[in-house]
């Protein structure tokens, strides 16, 4: 295995989740939770969370045996590694939040199905050791959970005027976004929205507008 | 136990002999035995020996009744035939509650392979077959082993193993038995292991206590709702990528907007009910 390489500073590994790279909308990894869990602020909070704590876990874990492990099997090893979090994270969210562990269940279980931790444990952990790998999964599942947060506060806020359920409107000004169909609408507009910052800034457009990875 | 079934909305056909008194006989839908649907009339049938119920509240032939009456040292199941189920299933999670429009599963890769027709079918036929497969080694696996032992808790673990085994052994079976399918659909199988909707196909199994026959339903029904929704979106994106669209929209945002809509169409099939 390659020596660790010297990382880049904090403040780097931090916003490039945040902005650069976000995960939702900039590199469009694990859509499937930023359309479905999205209709209120507080199921994103608890999504967002939960995959910010595994990210971070197993980008630590998996720079602690990248020594250990054979090149040729990473990728199930990763699997494994990250499975086994995502399994203790939905036990310990199924016993304290059970309200809303009722509804976004399914989602955290399939965490482990998520691009965007097997591609950090690939692309950085594998090259870092563990501090640095704390600190851009970190970034990384602070900009998952702005885009969940993001996203949920503009649909709950349109689709039923209430933000965290505290109603701030006195009327629903477009329900159409609560609907299974506003996610799609509303995660759509928010990547055209980053993309006209972009221009703005001055950037050239990312080819394809984002990309999409598998 | 004797054969009973539901002939009409209002109307269960029962074999064996029934009290002529109404009151006397007990029918509960078995998912909430504690409510009695009432009985309005016991009437002989055509055949000897059959009784015609009549009951007030509409009935659904694709629910589990029990049926009960007093003095009568029977009881009474009925329950929907096998076909009937595993094709309620199979439209339920086909179109009802697709997996795409209205789970939102499987984006990556939906976002990823519906650039054209070819590359959509492709994906759709490769998925549906594997998916299958995979659905019905976890749903054994899981009844056999994991809940008989108590093991609920390596489900996570377990299934996302079956996955990967699943999708290695194939291509390597398939690049042995069958090189020139495997050139055209190896690239798929590797994509599926990415795909969620083949992980929450068995985890909603597990959830739901699935019977053989609906996870069969489930699994193959999640399959053709991805192709299905797959292909849809490859005709659409195929006359988009020849339409002008404005700059900041150009590739993903618009191809969300498009899903959107689909979505919106897909909300009609909530009507849909299989008889």
């Amino acid at each position: 295995m390659s020596a660790n390489r010297p990382p880049p500073p904090i403040s780097t590994m931090l916003m490039r989740g945040l902005f650069e790279e976000n995960p939702i909308f900039r590199l469009a990894l694990s859509l499937c939770p930023a359309v479905a869990v999205t209709t209120s602020v507080k199921n994103g909070l608890m999504l967002g969370c939960a995959v910010l704590v595994v990210q971070v876990l197993s980008s630590m874990s998996g720079s602690l045996v990248k020594h250990v492990i054979n090149p040729k099997i990473r990728i199930p090893v990763f699997t494994l590694i990250i499975a086994i979090w995502v399994s203790a994270m939905d036990m310990i969210l199924a016993a304290y939040f059970a309200d809303i562990y009722q509804q976004v269940g399914l989602y955290v279980k399939l965490i482990v199905a998520f691009a965007i931790i097997i591609s950090r444990m690939e692309l950085f952990s594998m090259k870092h050791s563990v501090v640095p790998s704390f600190w851009d999964g970190l970034g990384m599942g602070l900009g998952f959970l702005v885009g969940l947060v993001l996203a949920g506060a503009f649909r709950e806020l349109l689709g039923n005027g209430s933000i965290f359920g505290i109603a701030v409107l006195p009327f629903k000004p477009l329900l159409l976004v609560v609907l299974p169909a506003g996610g799609f609408f509303t995660i759509g507009l928010i990547m055209a929205l980053f993309n006209w910052v972009d221009v703005k800034r001055g950037h050239k457009l990312p080819s394809g507008g984002g990309g999409a990875h598998g | 136990m004797a054969d009973a079934k539901v002939v009409s909305p209002h109307e269960i056909l029962v074999d064996g002999a029934l009290p002529a008194d109404a009151t006397a006989i007990r029918l509960v839908r078995s998912a909430d035995a504690d409510i009695p649907l009432a009985v309005v009339s016991v009437k002989p049938a055509a055949q000897a020996n059959s009784f015609v119920l009549t009951t007030a509240e509409t009935l659904n032939k694709q629910d589990h009744y029990q049926l009960t009456a007093k003095g009568v040292d029977q009881a009474w199941e009925i329950a929907p035939s096998p076909l009937t189920m595993v094709i309620s299933v199979i439209i339920g999670s086909a179109l009802i509650n697709n997996f795409v429009f209205t789970r939102y599963l499987g984006l990556c890769v939906f976002f990823g392979v519906s650039r054209n027709k070819d590359t959509a079918i492709g994906m759709g036929v490769t998925f549906t077959i594997v998916g299958l497969l995979s659905g019905m080694i976890a749903w054994a696996l899981n009844t056999i082993a994991l809940e008989p032992l108590k093991l609920e808790f390596m489900q996570i673990i377990a299934f996302i193993g079956i996955v990967a085994c699943l999708v290695q052994a194939t291509d390597l079976i398939l690049k042995k038995v069958n090189p020139i399918l495997h050139k055209k659909f190896g690239i798929y199988l590797v994509l599926i292991t990415t795909n969620c909707i083949i992980l929450a196909v068995p985890l909603l199994n597990a959830t739901n206590g699935a019977t053989f026959l609906q996870a069969f339903g489930l699994a193959l029904g999640a399959g053709l709702g991805f192709a299905i929704a797959l292909f849809l979106m490859s005709c659409a994106i195929e006359k988009v990528n020849m339409a002008p669209v404005p700059a900041i929209f150009r590739g993903l945002p618009i191809a969300f907007i498009i899903a959107g809509l689909f979505a919106l169409s897909f909300l009609g099939f909530s009507g849909l009910k299989v008889a």
